[in-house]
Order: C-alpha cells, then sequence, then structure tokens
C-alpha cells in the first residue's frame, strides 16, 4: 500500500509551525474584519442620524436634493431590472 | 534631605508601632519552611535545593510587604498630604525603596537563620549569601515600590502588584538561586560565579533604581 | 490632506510586506540549502527567529513611544505604544508556539528549559500580558496612559536584562539553543535577512493597520457625541 500522503516527520513539524503562524495571522484578519463591520454600522447609523439632523434644521435644499438622489436611484434601479429581465 | 529622612522615619515609626507587616512576613516566611519539609519529603537541604526553597519564600514574603507598601496612604488619604508637600517626588520613591529594604533585611535576619536552622548543617556560606540578598532586596525594592504605585492606584490592586512583579523578580531569582547553589553546598561554600552572580544583581539594581527615578514624577502627577 | 498621506503609507506599507515576505520564504524553501546537522526542520528557524527579534524590538519601540508619550502628554504616542505592545505579543505567541513545534521535532520535547531564547520569551510574555489587566484595571484615561507608559518603560528596560539572565543560568556545556544566527554560511543569512525584513514590514504594517483603525473608533466616536449634543 503506497501511504497517500509519504510525508516524513520533520516535513510535518515546519508545515505545523507555518501553518500555526498562518492561523494567527487569519485570526487577526477576522477580528479586524469584525472590528470595521462595526465601523460601518456605527457609521451608517451616524449618517442616518445626521440626515435626520440636517432635514429638521436648516435642510429644504438638502432635503430636495436628498429627494432627487432618491428618485434618480429608483429610476436607475429600475432600469437595471429592466435589462436584466432582458 | 530632611524630608527623605522624614519619610522614612514616618513609615518606620508606623511599622514599628502597629506591626502589621513584619511579624506576618516573618511567620508567613516559617509556616512556607515547614511546606517544604513536608512538601519536599526533606529534613536536610542544601546547594540548589536550599536555595530554591529560601530564595522563592523570601520572594514570596516581600510580596506581601510590596502590597502593603501604601497601606497607610490609602488608609488615611496620605496620599494626597504627600502629594501636596513640597517635596520631589523622587524622594518619595527613595524613601519608600528605602523602607522597602529595611523590612526584607529585617525580615531575613529572622527568616535565614531559622532556615539555618531547620534544614543546613553548615553556615559557613550564610555571610556572602546575605550580600547577595542585600543587593537582591535592593533590586526588589526598586521594581517593588514602583509597581506598588501603580498598583495602589488601579482597582485590582492586590492582584496586580504579585502578577506583574513575578516576571520582573525573575532576573533576581536566577542570582540570587545561582549563587545560593554553590553558597549552600553541603561541602562548605564554592565562589564558583560569585562574581557574576553579584555583576548581574548590580546591574539590575542599577538599571531600575534609575528607571525609578526617571518615572515616579509621572506616576503621581495630578 | 494628512489623512490621505498616512492611507497611502498603509497600503505602501502592506504590499511592502507581501512582496518581501513572499520573497524571504521563497528563499528559504528554495535557495537556502537544508541544514547539515537539523535537516529540513531547521526551516522553522526563518520563521521562528525573525519573529523573535520583531517582537523584542517592538516592545523596545514601544518603551521609545511611551518615554515620548510622557515626555509630551501627546495620547497618539500612547496609542503608539499600546498598539507595539499588543502586535509583539501576538507575535510573542506565535515565537512560543513555533518554538515549542521546532523543539519537539528537533529533540522530542514540547518544551526546552536548556533553550535560553525560548525561555526568556516566555518570561517576556508573562510580563508584557500583565499590560492588559493593567490598563482595564485603572478607569482614569489619563492615569491609565501613564502608568501603562511607565510599564512600557521598565518592561522595555527588562527585556534585554532578563535575555542576559536566562543566558547565564544556562549549563555551561550543552546548552540546547537553536536560536543562534552565529556562524550562519551565506547561502542561509541572506534569506534569513529577507524574512527578518519581512517580517518587520509586517510588524509594522499590522502596527498602522490598527493604529489607523483605533484613529477611526474615534473620530466616528467624536461624531457621535457631536450629532448628540446638537440635539
Amino acid at each position: 500500500m503506497i501511504p497517500v500522503l509519504a510525508i516524513e516527520n520533520s516535513d510535518r513539524y515546519v508545515g505545523g509551525a507555518y501553518l500555526v503562524f498562518l492561523l494567527l495571522l487569519l485570526i487577526y484578519v477576522a477580528i479586524m474584519a469584525a472590528k470595521l463591520a462595526r465601523i460601518q454600522r456605527e457609521l451608517g447609523s451616524l449618517a442616518e442620524l445626521s440626515e435626520r439632523r440636517g432635514g429638521r434644521g436648516s435642510g429644504h435644499d438638502v432635503g430636495q436634493i436628498h429627494d432627487r438622489e432618491q428618485a434618480i436611484e429608483t429610476v436607475r434601479g429600475a432600469t437595471h431590472r429592466e435589462e436584466a429581465a432582458r | 534631605m530632611t524630608g527623605f529622612a522624614a519619610l522614612l522615619r514616618k513609615d518606620l515609626r508606623v511599622e514599628m508601632r502597629t506591626l502589621r507587616s513584619l511579624p506576618a512576613m516573618a511567620l508567613f516566611a516559617v509556616s512556607a519552611f515547614v511546606i517544604f519539609r513536608f512538601g519536599l519529603d526533606r529534613e536536610q537541604l542544601e546547594g540548589e535545593l536550599a536555595a530554591g526553597v529560601l530564595v522563592p519564600t523570601l520572594l514570596f514574603a516581600a510580596l506581601l510587604a510590596i502590597n502593603r507598601l501604601f497601606l497607610a496612604e490609602r488608609e488615611e488619604g496620605g496620599f494626597d498630604l504627600v502629594r501636596l508637600a513640597p517635596v520631589d517626588r523622587t524622594v518619595l520613591f527613595a524613601a519608600k525603596a528605602s523602607a522597602l529594604v529595611i523590612y526584607l533585611v529585617v525580615l531575613e535576619l529572622v527568616a535565614v537563620p531559622i532556615f539555618a536552622l531547620f534544614f543546613l548543617d553548615s553556615a559557613a556560606g550564610l555571610l556572602p549569601f546575605a550580600l547577595v540578598l542585600l543587593l537582591a532586596d535592593i533590586g526588589l525594592a526598586a521594581t517593588g515600590t514602583l509597581i506598588s504605585t501603580i498598583a495602589t492606584m488601579s482597582s485590582a490592586r492586590d492582584l496586580l502588584a504579585p502578577l506583574i512583579l513575578l516576571p520582573l523578580l525573575i532576573p533576581l531569582v536566577i542570582a540570587a538561586a545561582g549563587a545560593g547553589e554553590h553558597l549552600l553546598a553541603s561541602g562548605g561554600p564554592d565562589y564558583g560565579r560569585f562574581g557574576t552572580w553579584l555583576a548581574l544583581l548590580g546591574l539590575y539594581d542599577l538599571i531600575f533604581l534609575l528607571v525609578g527615578y526617571a518615572t515616579f514624577d509621572f506616576l503621581l502627577d495630578d | 490632506m494628512a489623512n490621505a498621506l498616512k492611507s497611502i503609507t498603509l497600503r505602501r506599507l502592506a504590499i511592502a510586506a507581501v512582496l518581501v515576505v513572499g520573497a524571504g520564504y521563497a528563499l528559504a524553501f528554495f535557495a537556502a540549502p537544508e541544514d547539515a546537522d537539523q535537516g529540513f526542520i531547521q526551516k522553522i528557524f526563518y520563521l521562528h527567529v525573525p519573529l523573535a527579534t520583531v517582537a523584542l524590538c517592538g516592545w523596545i519601540v514601544a518603551a521609545i513611544h511611551a518615554i515620548r508619550h510622557l515626555r509630551t502628554g501627546d495620547p497618539k504616542h500612547d496609542a503608539r505604544s499600546y498598539v507595539s505592545i499588543h502586535i509583539s505579543v501576538i507575535f510573542g505567541l506565535a515565537v512560543l508556539l513555533t518554538g515549542a513545534i521546532w523543539a519537539k521535532g528537533s529533540w522530542g520535547v514540547w518544551w526546552e528549559w536548556k533553550e535560553p531564547t525560548l525561555v526568556s520569551f516566555l518570561i517576556v510574555f508573562l510580563l508584557y500580558a500583565t499590560y492588559y489587566p493593567l490598563r482595564y484595571a485603572i478607569e482614569d484615561r489619563d492615569r491609565q496612559a501613564r502608568y501603562a507608559s511607565v510599564f512600557a518603560i521598565t518592561a522595555g528596560a527588562f527585556v534585554p536584562l532578563n535575555f542576559l539572565a536566562v543566558r547565564l543560568a544556562q549549563p555551561l556545556i550543552h546548552p540546547r539553543t537553536f536560536s543562534s544566527t552565529g556562524g550562519l554560511p551565506d547561502s542561509m543569512l541572506w534569506p534569513f535577512l529577507v524574512c527578518l525584513v519581512g517580517m518587520g514590514l509586517l510588524w509594522a504594517t499590522l502596527v498602522w493597520f490598527e493604529l489607523d483603525s483605533k484613529a477611526a473608533s474615534a473620530n466616528l466616536k467624536r461624531i457621535r457625541r457631536a450629532l448628540e449634543a446638537t440635539a
């Protein structure tokens, strides 16, 4: 029977060491990704908060621009859906 | 100079009057010796075993003193008085560290003879070992005062000080136990690497006295 | 403008790290010869020793930032000190794990007291691990930063002293050291140096990355506070 993984013992230790390092690095990336997600969420809620404040205060112009932007987005969205359906 | 003397005298007088640290330290050390007698199942110790029992025991007893170094200040709010007094902060560091050295020396004057009584068959190596212990005490006092000050202002002070100190004191243990291994050997003291260990202790003392001197100000700046 | 400059630097740093680390390990595995004594397992050397060197330098760098923090009182130095220690602690963990694996592969034991670098690292790691409970135990921001800086300086002074002490404690004959770079042939030295520089760049990238992330979070807090204040 030919062993599937004819790896010598020392290879496994070398591999193991580099693997441990890689895993630590990836765990760090995962933690930073979670932090980024949290930052995104906070940014989103702050954007909402500032829009609400802006709308209440001086905001007629801001409100109008915002409405126009939304109109453009809906048209764009409808065009995409049309194209996708075709 | 008078500020230093006054602070030191205050601490020593409080200790002499209330006797709240020294007896506890001595009792702790002697109980620890008994525990080691049974833990190791030995009645005679020499060389590395002797050093291995004596040095850590003194270290742990020292931690008791270090934890209580600022006890009076915390209880009676003395910190504010000291801070307002026209004394250089560094003088406070010197006074506290000196008090700690004195406590440790007194502890050793009690504990080491008892240790010799319990476990050693020859006291010949004790005198040179006393020099080793003195140098170690200075290093212990420098780091101990520094870390005790840091810990005393934190919420987990009883736990934090030993936690931070133990790794910091390992070089002292290495040197003291290393010297003790030779000085307390059964055939009589052997001065093999005596100079090396004294040099390491001296270096440690110098470095951490300097660090304490340079940074202590920033600990009490409020 | 300053922020734009900073993010360009982070990207450049990251790219440089990827390139140098890649080149370093390619060299280590394809160009460097196999060690005559230890065999293939010596390849761990190119990982373990750069990690250790960079972690140690990182802790010294943290001490320098701490000194600047105490001198100027500027919190950005405290942030740099904190993150430097943090990333070095992670590297330190990697040093201990890879060291244990190397010990097991070389000598059949998961831990070897006669390996001075490994033992010194354990002690230093134990010390810096107390940095976190220290910071969390002090609530006042300003005091926390100052005390942490004093700790970072004390610990930074401790690192070289500790290495000396542990080396002195080793038995004078037959120390089992696998971390010495003395007597390395050129064919191994150059890959090692590239790996070392690569690890340094990686460390710097991670520190920069973390500092940016912290700055972003801090700015978000400022915005939130400002918005909620004008309610």
